[in-house]
């Protein structure tokens, strides 16, 4: 063996051990048939239509969001304004749509005070006057704030998604953004058969809010409180419905109350929640919630200074329990709200987990059996195999001692493909299988076209070592060019493509390259071995 | 062992009747789409429901067919499977929803469904869930609250393994459905105290979900365009590198090639009433690749020819470059066809569609590379002359001109 040969078989040697140390070797060293089966299966990440589980795709609705931002806008500039007296009688201030704001009818006289509060204060609008009015000004959301706010929305409901279903304690969940708006959320939780309760953990808003009641009373309908106040809200307060403290289960309805439009404490200042059986209800359970320090120091103060009047207990926009404030309350609450045992704890769940930004709409859901996953592993793997026996068969018997030659290329070919996905990480599919199938039919032609130029070389009487030194390098040319053309159409599938598409492509292209590999460099060295032992006047076995 | 030995075939001159087969499969494939209305879509790009249920019976179609219609599902259809290979599969029947109003939460229909079987069926569940659709993690959190084992410490880890094995052997040893928890009984790690709590937490259905996919509507046509676009870049791109190669014809005969060769996929899709889904878009993307590899390596001895036969006439030397890889095509498409016919016979339901699809393009694929893309350059030649023959072909890479003088025989 000439030292060059040497080196190249060492170094397909080392290749070949660094791909079967990714696939059987990691994370410990198999010392028994029991860990080296737990390593492969651990290695060789199986899609969720192999294995089975549970896929969402939900869309967040940001606009939710923006609108929600302009709503506050105009709450505090109607406060600002009402407050400076800056409209005139018929003035007005209305949201447009979810980014504008127009402002009718202020006082001609004090319309530079008016000004000087919005650009000093409202930095996220731009103003200018507004078309048909004569002392009118629409305000429009910076589009930097737009695309900031839209971000920022989208990173917080995955945030606040990936801590709920980490919290569930599943297991190896992926919750990621995906393709096509900018606005969707991915999550796939593996071998989850039934996403029910992950669904509506995630779908729960969580948003918790301590509003004082404006008035300590209740009323039967939107009306009758508006009614209560002579048609106009007191500045500042808002009317939610909640949950009548003597419902029944036969009498749902809904009461009204008028509450304090700022919170005293929300959601974010939660440093912990708890379901525990009800005191005050037996049978049923509640959610005892824990303040931060910074929070208990506002609130202790604020519950001393109120005692006796009436305190909201509000989620997701509705009042759950209004109690009387007995005494100073520093850092403990409790939601009570007729809950199971079970909705308590996923109650406690979300508001240990945050509120989402946005409420969100579920746009795909698939859910694989695990005995379907289980079919399709065993028959997928089944017939995989069935049919590579019989290539390698049929390739050493057209090809003989050639032919092992095709069939330990083809081998390594699976081997490197293999590692190279456990090493990247990469997820197989059904798709990826059909990846994995074009990559063993290409690199069954590329060791079929070199050897049947070297035949063709053969017959046109050339020497054994001349006809494999041309047979490889005229079919080099041609490999190069299909594999390039299917690694370019590959690029754009990646980039183009969406999760199945893109499956198909990384398998493909890790397979090609393997492929390049082993067909040219690997069997080129086999026949150099070969061709260096045999007599110079041996006939080629081909 | 050689099957081809310097085969002389007047493939250019049999091009008509090639060009001729085609245009009658395209006819018959797009004839049957357009009775039928256009291309059947799968659930991925139509949206709706889909719920693919396996009994532990035969499944009483019927029955299903009027609760379905008594719980106001009128756009349900019901299909069975019967797979000859698997058994079990005879028990199957997949339930398909139409997309229901927008407003309604997505899934919806599918619990619907559920409901009209458990109704139909008559599920004792009394409150209790189902075992044939519980979960590892929910089975877990149970049997660590109940400890049948009496455990105490460390029981979460026992339990977790206790739940897995017992839906493992419900899954893959009992194909999904376990009609008595005596069925347990032999799972390492059961005892009569574990087979009696399951009893009382658990309710027994006769049937299981095996599969369910609820694809919104905005999504289905936003998944098709999306695979479309996809494709039709990468064909793009395939063209601009065979232009490149070669010469910017050769690109667009490849490309025409593979093109023809997914259209006759799709009629044939049609003609057999298979369902275009995202897998089947993976197939077709495939077939896309191995036609245009076929049809690469025919060039490629074309472009070599040229510069060996330069007296000769352009069609002689595609005929004689077609012949000296018949070989090769016959024994890499062959194989290839062995692999996919297996795949299409063994490789189950999930794959049946799929595998058809290459089925039908390994075939289609191969012959389009002679048939279609061939002929294509050879018409062009014959009214562009000029371009074809030897010296304007732009081959010039240095493996190319590294080849010894003894080739040029």
């Amino acid at each position: 063996m000439s030292s060059q040969l040497r080196w190249k078989f060492i170094f397909i040697v080392g290749v070949l051990l660094f791909c079967v140390y990714g696939v059987i070797g990691v994370p410990d060293f198999p010392t028994s048939v029991r860990t080296l089966k737990d390593n492969l299966i651990n290695r060789i990440k199986l899609g969720l239509d192999l294995k089975g589980g549970s896929h969402l795709v939900l869309q967040v609705q940001v606009e939710e969001a923006i609108g929600q931002r302009c709503d506050e806008a105009v709450d505090e500039l109607t406060k600002q304004v009402r407050e400076k007296n800056l409209l005139s009688a018929t003035g007005e201030i209305n949201r447009v749509d979810d980014t504008h704001i127009l402002v009718r009818n202020l006082n001609p006289e004090t319309s530079g005070t008016f000004r000087d509060i919005v650009s000093n204060q409202f930095t996220d609008w731009s103003m200018a006057p507004a078309a048909g009015e004569t002392n009118g000004y629409l305000l429009t959301m910076k589009p930097s704030v737009i695309s900031d706010l839209r971000t920022d929305t989208m990173n917080q409901a995955l945030e606040t998604i990936t801590r709920r279903i980490n919290a569930l304690g599943l297991a190896e969940p992926t919750i990621a953004f995906t393709g096509r708006g900018n606005d969707e959320i991915l999550v796939q939780l593996p071998g989850e058969g039934d996403p029910t309760r992950a669904k509506s953990v995630i779908q729960a808003g969580g948003q918790l809010e301590l509003q004082l009641l404006a008035d300590d009373q209740t009323y039967p309908s939107e009306a009758a409180a508006l009614a209560a106040h002579n048609g106009v809200l007191p500045v500042g307060t808002m009317v939610v419905p909640g949950r009548s403290e003597n419902s029944t289960a036969a009498d749902q309805s809904d009461v009204y109350y008028i509450l304090d439009r700022a919170p005293i404490v929300t959601g974010q200042d939660l440093r912990g929640a708890t379901p525990q059986p009800s005191t005050n209800y037996p049978g049923q359970y509640e959610v005892d919630f824990e303040l931060s320090t910074a929070a208990a120091a506002r609130f202790g103060p604020f519950t001393e200074s109120n005692i006796g009047h009436k305190m909201a207990i509000v989620l997701d926009h509705k009042v759950y329990t209004a109690p009387v404030i007995n005494g100073r309350i520093d850092d403990r609450g409790e939601i009570e709200g007729n809950f199971s045992e079970d909705s308590a704890k996923d109650l406690a769940l979300v508001l240990r987990a945050g509120a989402l930004p946005a409420s969100i709409k579920y746009l795909e859901e698939r859910t694989v059996g695990p005995s379907l996953g289980a079919d399709s592993i065993r028959e997928g793997v089944r017939a995989s195999i069935g049919s590579i026996i019989v290539v390698m068969i049929f390739l050493v018997i057209y090809y003989r001692l050639s032919g092992v030659n095709a069939v330990v290329a083809l081998f390594l070919n699976l081997v490197i493909l293999v590692a190279f996905m456990a090493y990247a990480g990469a997820v197989l599919t059904l798709p990826g299988i059909a990846g994995v199938i074009l990559t063993i039919g290409m690199g069954v032609d590329s060791n079929v076209l070199v050897f049947e130029r070297i035949r063709e070389e053969l017959r046109a009487g050339k020497a054994n070592a001349p006809a494999v030194d041309i047979g490889f390098d005229r079919a080099f040319l041609t490999i190069i060019d299909t594999h390039v053309t299917t690694l370019v159409s590959c690029a754009f599938l990646f980039l183009f493509g969406t999760g199945p598409v893109r499956g198909f492509a990384v398998t493909l292209v890790i397979g090609l390259i393997a492929n390049l590999f082993t067909s040219i460099y690997v069997s080129r060295a086999i026949f150099d071995l070969h061709l260096s032992r045999m007599e110079r006047q041996a006939e080629l076995s081909i | 062992m050689e099957f081809f030995h310097s085969v002389n075939i007047d493939w250019m001159g049999k091009a008509k009747y090639f060009v001729t087969l085609s245009l009658i499969l395209l006819a018959v494939g797009w004839i049957s789409i357009l009775r039928n209305h256009g291309m059947r879509y799968g659930i991925d790009f139509r949206g709706g429901t889909l719920v693919y249920v396996r009994f532990a019976g035969k499944p009483p179609i019927n029955d299903i067919r009027k609760g379905l219609e008594q719980a106001g599902l009128k756009n349900s259809t019901i299909q069975g499977i019967s797979d000859t290979h698997d058994v079990a599969s005879q028990n199957d029947v997949v339930i398909g929803l139409e997309q229901g109003s927008s407003d309604e939460t997505l899934d919806a229909g599918k619990q619907k469904i559920l409901d009209v079987l458990h109704k139909t069926f008559g599920t004792d569940t009394s409150g209790r869930p189902d075992f044939n659709a519980v979960t590892p993690s929910a089975l877990t959190a149970d049997l660590t609250e109940k400890d049948p084992l009496s455990l105490k410490t460390n029981a979460g880890d026992r339990y977790k393994e206790l739940a897995a094995s017992l839906t493992s052997a419900r899954d893959s040893g009992h194909e999904g459905i376990i009609t008595n928890f005596n069925e347990l009984a032999n799972v390492p790690g059961v005892t009569p105290a574990v087979l009696q709590t399951l009893a009382s937490d658990y309710a027994l259905s006769n049937f299981t979900v095996r599969d369910a996919e609820i694809v919104g509507p905005k999504v289905g046509a936003q998944l098709r365009r999306q695979a479309l676009l996809a494709t039709l870049y990468a064909l793009a791109g395939m063209l601009v590198y065979i232009a490149f190669r070669f010469e910017w014809v050769y690109g667009a005969a490849a490309v025409i090639a593979v093109f023809h060769d997914v259209l006759i996929t799709l009629g044939f899709f049609s003609l057999f009433h298979y369902e275009i889904s995202l897998t089947v878009i993976a197939a077709l993307l495939t077939l896309v690749g191995y036609s245009m590899n076929d049809t690469i390596v025919i060039f490629d001895r074309v472009r070599e020819d040229i510069r060996l036969m330069r007296r000769d006439k352009f069609p002689d030397i595609v005929n004689k470059a077609i012949n000296q890889t018949l070989s090769r095509t016959i024994l890499t498409s062959g194989l290839t066809f062995l692999t996919v016919l297996v795949l299409y016979l063994l490789g189950g339901e999930v794959l049946r569609a799929f595998s058809f699809a290459m089925v039908v393009g390994v075939v289609v694929g191969t012959y389009s590379s002679f048939g279609i893309a061939a002929p294509i350059v050879v018409l062009w030649n014959k009214y562009h002359p000029s371009q074809g023959q030897g010296a304007t072909v732009r081959a010039g890479s240095a493996a190319e001109k590294r080849v010894p003088a003894a080739a040029r025989r």
